[in-house]
């Protein structure tokens, strides 16, 4: 039978099927975090059973960190127990830790690829929805409940139907200031927040083939916001060149035993997808969000929608922005470049690019968040750092930071941010900020001039 | 976990569509290391305004609306996998939850708290709606032995996973499950190794 990738790296991890029910899943890889899995430890303790597989676990804590003053005391008492829960749970269990202060500390969805955690055909979970970010090593990766990280612990494995299968194609050449943020909302924006509820997805065509595996994971990352589990791209050469050498990958030779595994994970030619869309990559342009929800999104130069749908108006109504206005030229005071979507050095390379010899605008704050200690470091060697506080960014320590404003780093009320994150819910930045979401090269722009920015009127 | 047999209880109704876990249950109060008093917290910044004072146009701060079932719009439950939504929905006292449709990860963190996530149709849905604001006394009966749902004379089935309804039914969670099977999953890792 012809199998998609999908199919290959899943059935390669079956256990058991229950009849007439679920399957068990065998998990390579479990990241936590200091805030989903404190009560997943308190479960298996208050039930007496040990961890099954400590060493197949890495913790990190990301999202509920300080991004300033990382050395000092964490101020906020809650945060502060959460995070010495979390490593307390992993003294205590045998688990390896890259805590705060820690060289390896980082987003849980940047630190595991940059380490060489992540490795294609693994099956890998956490309690984090963006965990489908691991998916662009071709891994069967997703984000999880607390109940089933306790499963994990006890068991290494989950109890899962199979979901159902979709193919998402895009093909041709992308114009100059499209990045990969921009193909992924382009898509979410044409097939909306729930089309991929029940499936794993793989992106496929040309345009994937040619991203680097930075921009494989911002796309891989978003999956979860058309609705589904996971999404994952056959892995290639991009992909083994990415991995040699990191730290926790295979080396020498059993690197090329794992090589010559990895290169039959491609989905064969006739494989069947239960659902599958084709985009030109020709139509894609910078995007940006104007509502509540990532599938809310338009072409830089397009107008906002108009719907006479309930949930619509309230979603506007919360922006502030009326049906068919132009979000072009809009004043916006702060732009945040962070998050498990876009932190990575690629990303900061691009903003550095493009802000090299220029000046914030006066009204912007704006805030430059690595996603771990080693992008930090990284953008210091590279003298990235003297382009940013040059031009007035403010540089933050690594950590989820405003993404999700569970730390200090927020959005006011009733503001607008240029964020390169991945949610603009209702005050996930804040109570009350209002999110834009966008590459970090728009981003960038709209810190520059203060506006939103075609920023493709603006490149050679 | 409790078990699940029958529901019998008036609703309340939440005609919003794409309502995430952010709403549910906002970041800023997930940083707690138990499961207890989530609740509290649950439609933060709809239920309540800056100064925390009830915002009188939520439904929840509506005493015309009780009962232990939400019935919201389409796409509930999407976007982070935070149990902590789950949690807030069973410690303010639901036990079911209707939509049109539901996000994956809520839907199993729903499961895996004996929160019953009960999928009916975009037309049963308006409708149940609609009787339950026009009498908020309406009465809505969902048995999940026979997966139908029903008020006044509307009725309509639901889907569930068999080993699902079995775990709800009998109390049973997936970790007793999982550790009878630790045989299998050793041998699984022999091989594989």
């Amino acid at each position: 039978m012809k199998k998609t990738l999908f199919d290959k790296v899943w059935d390669a991890h079956v256990v058991d099927t229950v009849p007439n029910g679920p399957q068990i899943l065998y998990i390579d890889k479990h990241l936590i975090h200091e805030v989903t899995s404190p009560q997943a430890f308190a479960e298996l303790e208050e039930r007496n059973i040990p961890l099954f597989r400590p060493d197949q676990i890495v913790a990190t804590a990301d999202h509920n960190v300080p991004t300033e003053n990382q050395h000092l005391p964490i101020e906020d008492p809650l945060s502060k127990n959460q995070v010495e829960q979390l490593t307390k749970n992993c003294e205590k269990h045998g688990v390896t830790l890259y805590g705060l202060g820690h060289k390896y500390q980082g987003i849980v969805h940047v630190m595991s690829p940059e380490l060489g955690i992540t490795q294609p055909g693994m099956t890998m979970v956490c309690g984090d929805s963006h965990t489908s970010t691991h998916g662009a090593f071709g891994t069967i990766a997703f984000g999880i409940g607390t109940s089933q990280v306790a499963q994990v612990f006890a068991s290494q494995c989950l109890l899962l139907q199979k979901p159902k299968k979709l193919r998402v194609n895009v093909n041709g050449k992308l114009a100059k200031g499209v990045l990969p943020k921009d193909v992924i909302l382009y898509i979410i924006s044409k097939l909306g927040t729930n089309s991929g509820t029940g499936y794993f997805c793989e992106y496929a065509g040309n345009v994937f083939e040619e991203m680097s595996m930075e921009g494989r994971m911002t796309v891989c990352n978003m999956s979860i916001e058309m609705g589904a589990r996971g999404g994952m791209i056959a892995p290639d050469e991009t992909t083994f060149e990415y991995v040699k050498g990191k730290e926790f990958a295979p080396q020498v030779e059993e690197f090329e035993k794992k090589v010559a595994y990895w290169k039959t994970l491609k989905t064969d030619e006739g494989a069947e997808f239960d659902k599958e869309f084709h985009f030109d990559a020709e139509d894609i342009a910078p995007m940006v969000t104007y509502g509540t929800n990532p599938g809310m999104g338009i072409k830089i130069t397009e107008n906002i929608p108009t719907n006479s749908d309930a949930s619509f108006a309230k979603s506007l109504k919360y922006m502030g922005f009326e049906q068919g206005e132009s979000l072009l030229e809009k004043a916006i005071n702060y732009v945040f470049i962070g998050s498990c979507t876009n932190s990575r050095i690629e990303d900061f390379r691009i903003v550095a690019d493009y802000i090299k010899g220029k000046q914030k605008a006066t009204n912007v704050n704006a805030m430059i968040v690595p996603g771990s200690q080693q992008v930090a470091k990284q953008i210091k060697e590279e003298g990235l750092i003297e382009v940013f506080e040059a031009a007035g960014f403010k540089i933050r320590q690594p950590g989820c930071s405003a993404c999700l404003g569970m730390n200090e780093d927020k959005v006011p009320a009733g503001e607008y941010c240029v964020s390169t994150s991945n949610r603009n819910f209702e005050g996930r930045q804040g109570p009350g900020a209002r999110t834009i979401l966008a590459s970090p090269l728009v981003a960038a722009a709209t810190a520059v001039n203060g506006k939103i920015t075609d920023v493709s009127t603006q490149l050679n | 976990m409790e078990k699940f047999i029958t529901l019998h209880t008036t609703a309340i109704p939440l005609p919003i569509e794409n309502i995430d876990t952010d709403q549910i249950i906002p970041a800023r109060f997930l940083k707690a290391t138990n499961k207890i008093g989530f609740g509290d917290n649950l439609f933060r910044d709809w239920r309540y305004d800056k100064e925390n004072n009830p915002k009188e146009d939520f439904v929840l701060n509506n005493t015309t609306f009780t009962g232990s079932i939400l019935v919201a719009g389409d796409n509930f439950g999407c976007g982070s996998s935070r149990e902590h939504a789950a949690w807030s929905l069973t410690d303010y006292g639901f036990k079911a939850v209707v939509s049109s449709y539901f996000a994956d990860i809520f839907k199993g963190n729903a499961l895996n708290n004996g929160l019953l996530p009960v999928q009916v149709s975009p037309e049963f849905l308006k409708g149940l709606l609609a009787a339950i604001q026009e009498n908020p006394a309406t009465q809505v009966t969902i048995d999940l032995e026979h997966q139908t749902i029903s008020y006044q004379d509307e009725k309509e089935g639901f889907d569930i996973d068999g080993y699902k309804k079995m775990c709800l039914m009998n109390g049973y969670d997936d970790i007793d499950f999982l550790i009878s099977k630790k045989e299998a999953i050793e041998a699984f890792e022999a091989q594989n190794s």
